[in-house]
């Protein structure tokens, strides 16, 4: 607060000296500061570096190459089989992420959908249940990751729930299927409670008349569901898929730490490919981890242009209503 | 009991139970077990021993082996319940194992050497809690130093977060100039770039003013996010101008302005995003992962995945620091968790 006060009397000259536009300035300028050199600059300089070549970081070091890393990306025999593509890491993540989102958004949707439903109904303590689904919402992916690493080892609780009950005990995370299945789940465990708590708030905004009036004409709870809660959810249920689908794209920390991308490739997704080579690798190449970022970053610009859409016609709606 | 019992079994219309009511409970218990389970066992398993850890089938509560003096052995000698070949059985302490044969002797009578073989045996254990795992990472490793870089970067981060957020949405609600939905635009327009695609250049933009491995280097790049300009611009559009030209008639400068009533105004709004802030900092792992490349700068999180990382992953330590590192997390969960979903629920934020 002293702070604050000191700085009056200078900032008081200054506003007499540009009036209050200069004030605007002012107080805009320490964000568009940081703003501009970590967010605009990078944005602008990952085309440039997107067109060079080498291993040198800075951009003065690098040789201008022009489309060529995208050439590398794009030179494949067959884009379905990332064995005949000259960048089989490329399209093996690529072709590793899209799996992993179609089967982490409809999981996740699913299991939000049903606790939400759940969550809506009458019951004793709602704010402990909610709670109690949005807790690993808060953890890190690292501690996430590695809870999960510690019960699906050889020695873990899965193994020893299965052994209780003489089913077959695995190293989980060393087996493709498994390890795989494993990142979705663990994904959908550490980000469904936030998706739950968007469609839940959308059903505590579905009016309650509409309800009762469907209870009074005798109406099935089934056909209640798909004729009012659904239609009305619509536009909350649509955010949630378009959110979690931008989130899913972009998938690395938990699955990093619970599997390292193995076994082999099998768990690797494109945003560890772009860290791997961009940075961890012994033949780290930059450039074409800024191509290849260019590429992840079209399908997030779209899908977030469809959800900003999607958002404003919410907002059209809400205003009209 | 019947209160209690009617309280929580209550359910939809009259008697009977709908098979609705038993999926909830099914869904809502299993939820339970499911989500905060994990977590628990965690917990559980940080108390216990590296060789407990390696057993299987593992206990939930952490056990450790039963020790006695006995007189003649310099160390503490582990205890054993054994079966004698006559049947009787008695405790006894191990003085030493060669192959499958145990050589073991009576506390209260050490003279004798008593051979047995191990499968006649069965350790004798105790509840105990290995808060050496706690220690000694504490103590001797780098953990303090990562605790200390992650307090830091996270405190740092939130306070210039709220400074700087709040004043360009001060600027950008409350005043008119010429470029200012331009402004606007480039702000919500950067909410769909996740730094995971600007990796490369910012990188080299870090390294180049001299930040790289730096702990100013995780914090700054962090710091203008879109979403709490956003946030906090939309919060104070609700703050009536009216109360802003009073002011200004007695003479504020717009810069009292700003934190003798805009902030406090703004309070509900501030405290929201600084909880967001705070959680976002402290989880933090790519970017630093890029960034930061000796062990001196390491944030908790990078310090966290490399000790799993190695060969050799000493999971009695691993797991005693996740907990820690937990800590803080929980410590918002507990207190603030009303707050945080309601805010999620209305504003569809992170």
């Amino acid at each position: 607060m002293w702070l604050a006060a000191l700085l009056n009397p200078p900032l008081k000259a200054w506003q007499r000296a540009t009036g209050t536009g200069g004030m605007a300035a002012f107080f805009l300028a320490p964000n568009m500061a940081i703003f501009g050199v970590f967010v605009l600059i990078p944005l602008v300089m990952n085309f440039f570096y997107s067109m060079t070549s080498g291993s040198a970081y800075f951009l003065a070091d690098r040789t201008f190459v022009g489309l060529e890393q995208y050439g590398r990306l794009l030179d494949c025999g067959n884009y379905l089989d990332p064995g005949t593509c000259r960048e089989d890491l490329f399209w093996k993540a690529a072709q590793n992420t899209a799996i992993f989102v179609f089967f982490q958004v409809s999981l996740m949707t699913l299991t939000a959908m049903i606790t939400a439903l759940i969550l809506n109904r009458k019951i004793a303590g709602r704010g402990f249940w909610r709670a109690v689904f949005f807790f690993p919402v808060l953890l890190s992916p690292v501690v996430v990751g590695l809870i999960w690493r510690w019960i699906l080892q050889r020695q873990g609780l899965l193994n020893y729930v299965l052994y209780t009950f003489g089913a077959d005990t695995h190293d989980w995370l060393t087996e493709r299927l498994p390890a795989f299945t494993a990142a979705v789940s663990v994904s959908v465990w550490a980000h469904m409670g936030f998706f739950t708590l968007i469609l839940l708030a959308g059903l505590q905004a579905i009016p309650r008349d509409l309800y009762e009036a469907a209870e009074m004409d005798g109406t099935k709870p089934a056909r209640v569901f798909w004729r009012i809660t659904l239609p009305l959810l619509m536009p909350n249920l649509l955010v949630v898929i378009v959110l979690s689908l931008i989130r899913a794209v972009q998938i690395f920390d938990e699955v990093y730490v619970l599997t390292g991308g193995g076994p082999g490739t099998s768990t690797m997704y494109l945003t560890q490919y772009i860290y791997e080579v961009g940075f961890a690798s012994l033949l780290r190449n930059p450039g074409l981890a800024a191509a290849a970022s260019i590429m992840m970053g079209l399908v997030l610009v779209v899908l977030t242009l469809v959800q900003l859409g999607l958002g404003r016609r919410n907002e059209q709606k809400g205003a009209r209503e | 009991m019947s209160a209690v019992s009617k309280f929580l079994f209550r359910r939809r219309g009259g008697n009977g139970w709908h098979w609705t009511d038993i999926v909830t409970w099914v869904w809502l218990i299993g939820g339970l077990i499911i989500m905060f389970g994990p977590a628990l066992w965690l917990v559980f398993s940080s108390f216990k021993s590296p060789a407990q850890l390696a057993e299987f089938p593992p206990t939930i509560l952490p056990y450790v082996s039963q020790q006695a003096e006995v007189e003649g052995y310099d160390k503490p000698l582990n205890l054993y319940d054994v079966t004698l070949p006559d049947g009787s059985t008695r405790v006894l302490a191990e003085v030493r194992r060669i192959g499958i044969v145990a050589q073991m002797v009576d506390p209260a009578d050490p003279g004798e050497i008593i051979k047995v073989n191990i499968a006649e045996r069965t350790p004798v254990r105790e509840i105990g809690f290995a808060t050496e795992n706690y220690v000694t990472p504490l103590e001797s490793n780098d953990f303090l130093l990562y605790l200390r870089n992650s307090v830091f970067v996270t405190l740092m981060a939130t306070l210039i977060t709220l400074i700087t957020n709040s004043m360009a949405a001060f600027a950008l609600s409350k005043y008119k100039f010429r470029g200012r939905d331009a402004v606007l635009m480039l702000i919500v327009g950067t909410l769909m770039v996740p730094l995971s695609v600007l990796l490369v250049p910012l990188y080299s933009v870090v390294s180049a003013v001299g930040l790289y491995n730096s702990l100013w280097g995780v914090i700054l790049p962090t710091v203008a996010t879109p979403t709490g300009v956003f946030l906090l611009r939309q919060y104070m559009l609700t703050i009536p101008d009216e109360l802003l030209d009073a002011a200004r008639m007695d003479n504020a400068s717009e810069w009292q302005i700003y934190w003798r009533i805009v902030l406090p105004l703004a309070a509900p709004a501030l405290a929201v995003l600084a909880i967001f802030s705070v959680v976002w900092r402290w989880n933090d792992f790519l970017w630093p992962l890029v960034v930061l490349s000796s062990k001196e700068v390491y944030t908790l999180q990078v310090g966290l995945n490399t000790y799993a990382g190695e060969l050799n992953v000493q999971w009695h330590y691993i797991l005693a620091m996740t907990v820690v590192t937990m800590i803080p997390v929980v410590l918002v969960f507990v207190f603030l968790q009303r707050f945080i979903t309601s805010g999620i629920a209305g504003s569809g934020l992170k």
